[in-house]
């Protein structure tokens, strides 16, 4: 019965202490050192929220750099992340690459068959990846400038402007935010927003 | 790929340099030393043992020591159990989420309460802000603690002479969590912030995006609970995606970060069970034989992923590791981690027990999917989880040094103490409920319609998922082929009974062992003696690792990932 009575006063003070003061004071402590990436890193065009720079969104239209497949929800959906779950001899996986493929082949004259980067048509782990692969720009990039009528020397300098390098040098993968690029193109070309 | 080698490279020696420091500053808190943060803490944790009328002076007994962490595990899943309940009538719910129904609510506080953290729920959907700090991310510290004093309890009996005691549970709980999970949360959680973890108590953010859109997009406050999740090797996501998810993993470097925080607390017990031992090589040997086995895994995950999917490269894509792109299996991947930092995240969030993933599981190459069922299964002992992990490194141990005996004849010994009938009994005990529950149910959950309906990809790779869902399950480790829908009932029950066993069909033989043994005298080391220190001791503990682990499982596995390989070669689509 002592051990009981110790639990049960055990349980109350880690609930106060771990699961009430440790995170409200870290929220406080986080709201004033950075709030920026606190709430969310979101990205204001005009003083509206239009995204945040770490969570993908749809692009549909030929002008814009379009993200990866997604499987949060019905796509991009940033309140259901997930991924596809489908293992890689699933007949659904092989036929949605074999459709996505057919048609990013006919819409970007960039792109030829044998040579489709791996992420375009593979969904990201969380579905709400923001970042597109270096080679899945530069494909995406002649697309882009026809719809926009910019010179794609133009369009690829902004991709290199765009693009992350290795965090430290070595860290991860170089990048591009598909947000960040698309509101430069827009930018570029004098539309104050959406 | 040069890179992503480097990577690898940077993160096996910055684990190499953390163990000694932090396994030192460990082993000075549990023997009541001394430390820098005393000056702080020290009142605080006097005051912790007041007001839960602690005598920390008074040191237990096998017995006593077992039922007070399984009265505290009890007391704690129900608290989680009522949060999780009620949490439609408590504050800081700004999504108005409702509570929790029983089955799924009884499987989560089993899941949180064994450091399994199995996900039923889709977090951003199904629970509160305050069920995941006051429930669930509380559970991640209490679940670890509890872990990290088992194994100071059993560091003790290994190590004592002619003693019946294992110190005080209470009083091991609160150091853990006090002076070692707290203050590296503090830190490093910040550090998670400022590259992008959100830690906020806003509602979801509506956005109108650039094509016109509306987007909803979850917040919360979840550095805080991403820093205990990993360092804990709790695993359990806030979001759905868990770590591939932006906001819990925004960066490389909070990838390499998160990755370290998992493997910082279960590598430097080695070291602190060198100290224990009064011979830092007895750590070291530990540690060799774990790294050498997570390299083996690194090495298999990272050739099958870069290798790819050749049905994609029937169809006119290109895997081709180049300047411009990681290449490789990109299905479930985030192109901010690639290949590289994926495949490393993978190894080692299934030597532990953290079963946090940064990529979709279920969609890895066979041959990367099957190892890291296979990490599990070896039973938590690559490293493994916080505190239970070295338990399961040694228990292999006296089983290495078994066989040794067996080779030559002669009574073995471990640390001075010689290994008799009981303590073998106990260390197989403490081995078989491993493969007797994951393998059961994955039997059971097989021939059942309601076991293998569940199964969201048909053929070989189906088999996977439910051998992978038991495996996880058992091992505590709770990442998923999540294409398996583990919500009905015949899986939510199998799911909590192999948590349950998992964690206490295990600890209690251990603790077992560890008092049998602490009764012993130890005697000096002769010329017969096997030492446990060299390298022909860490290959011997490979290999017995290694062995038991494939004889129990090639059998299912050849029917599983192994023969999923060769089919996907020869183009079978299921």
């Amino acid at each position: 019965m002592k051990h009981l009575g110790t639990a049960l006063r055990m349980t109350v003070l880690t609930a106060v202490l771990l699961g009430l003061i440790y995170p409200l004071a870290m929220t406080g402590i986080a709201q004033v050192i950075f709030p920026g990436a606190a709430n969310g890193s979101l990205v204001k065009v005009n003083g509206r929220v239009v995204g945040s720079s770490l969570i993908a969104q749809q692009f549909t239209a030929a002008k814009y750099f379009q993200s990866r497949p997604s499987a949060a929800g019905n796509g991009y959906d940033g309140m259901a992340s997930s991924f596809s779950n489908l293992g890689p001899t699933n007949a659904k996986l092989i036929a949605r690459v074999k459709a996505d493929t057919a048609k990013l082949l006919s819409q970007n004259p960039g792109l030829k068959a044998g040579s489709v980067p791996v992420d375009m048509v593979t969904t990201s782990g969380s579905g709400l990846d923001p970042d597109i692969t270096v080679a899945n720009a530069r494909v995406q990039a002649p697309r882009v400038a026809a719809a926009r009528g910019m010179g794609l020397t133009s369009v690829l300098a902004l991709v290199a402007k765009y693009t992350t390098g290795r965090q430290l040098v070595f860290l991860g993968e170089s990048r591009v935010n598909v947000l960040r690029l698309n509101l430069a193109l827009d930018a570029a070309q004098g539309v104050r927003g959406p | 790929m040069a890179w992503g080698i480097l990577q690898i490279v940077v993160f096996i020696v910055l684990l190499a340099l953390i163990a000694k420091p932090l396994g030192a500053y460990m082993a000075h808190v549990y023997r009541g030393e001394r430390t820098f943060l005393h000056p702080v803490l020290r009142p605080v944790e006097r005051l912790t043992y007041r007001l839960c009328g602690v005598d920390e002076t008074r040191e237990m007994g096998v017995v006593a020591y077992a039922v007070s962490m399984l009265v505290f595990n009890f007391v704690v899943l129900l608290f989680i159990y009522a949060v999780l309940r009620l949490q439609g009538h408590l504050p800081l719910n700004p999504a108005h989420v409702p509570g929790m129904n029983p089955a799924d609510a009884f499987n989560t506080a089993v899941s949180f309460a064994t450091n399994t953290n199995w996900q039923v729920y889709v977090p951003e959907t199904a629970v509160s802000y305050l069920t995941q700090m006051l429930a669930l991310a509380r559970e991640n510290f209490v679940s670890a603690a509890l872990g990290m004093a088992v194994a100071v309890a059993f560091f003790r009996g290994l190590t004592r002479k002619s003693s019946r005691e294992l110190g005080n549970f209470w009083v091991d709980f609160t150091r853990s969590f006090l002076y070692i999970l707290l203050p590296i949360s503090v830190v490093f959680g910040l550090v998670l912030v400022s590259q992008g973890v959100v830690q906020n108590l806003n509602a979801p953010t509506k956005a109108v995006t650039v094509e016109g859109i509306t987007q909803t997009i979850a917040q919360g406050p979840f550095a805080s609970q991403e820093i205990i999740k990993e360092l804990g090797t709790n695993g359990g996501g806030s979001y759905n995606a868990n770590s591939a998810h932006p906001y819990e993993n925004p960066s490389p470097f909070t990838n390499l970060l998160e990755m370290l925080l998992i493997l910082a607390i279960p590598v430097s017990l080695t070291y602190t069970f060198g100290r224990f031992a009064g011979n830092q090589r007895q750590g070291w040997a530990l540690f060799a034989a774990a790294m050498v086995i997570l390299l083996m895994s690194v090495a298999v995950m990272y050739a099958s992923e870069q290798k790819g999917n050749p049905n994609f490269t029937k169809l006119g894509v290109t895997q081709a590791a180049t300047a411009t792109q990681s290449g490789g299996n990109m299905e479930g991947k985030e192109s901010r981690f690639g290949i590289s930092a994926s495949i490393l995240w993978a190894t080692v969030t299934t030597d532990t027990s953290c079963g946090a993933v940064n990529n979709a599981h279920d969609s890895l190459t066979p041959l990367a999917g099957g190892m890291a069922m296979l990490n599990i299964a070896l039973g938590e002992v690559v490293f493994g989880g916080v505190g239970v992990g070295i338990m399961g490194l040694l228990v292999n141990a006296i089983l290495a040094v078994f066989i040794a005996g067996l080779m030559v004849g002669r009574t073995p010994e471990f640390l001075g103490k010689k290994i008799e009938g009981r303590e073998m009994k106990l260390a197989v005990l403490a081995v078989l409920y491993f493969c007797v529950t994951a393998l059961g149910f994955a039997a059971l959950a097989s021939v059942l319609p309601a076991g293998s309906n569940a199964a969201l990809n048909a053929g070989p790779h189906g088999l996977s998922e439910i051998l992978y869902g038991t495996i996880s399950q058992t091992g505590n480790n709770g990442s998923a082929f999540a294409g398996l829908t583990a919500s009905g009932s015949f899986w939510a029950t199998i799911g909590g009974l192999a948590m349950m066993w998992g964690r206490f069909f295990f600890i209690i033989p251990c603790l077992a062992l560890a008092s049998s043994l602490g009764a012993k005298k130890t005697v000096p080391p002769s010329s017969g003696t096997f030492p446990t220190t060299g390298v022909i001791f860490v290959a011997l503990l490979v290999g017995v690792i290694l062995i038991v682990g494939a004889l129990t499982y090639f059998p299912s596995f050849a029917l599983g990932p192994i023969v999923e390989h060769y089919l996907m070669y020869a183009g079978k689509l299921f």
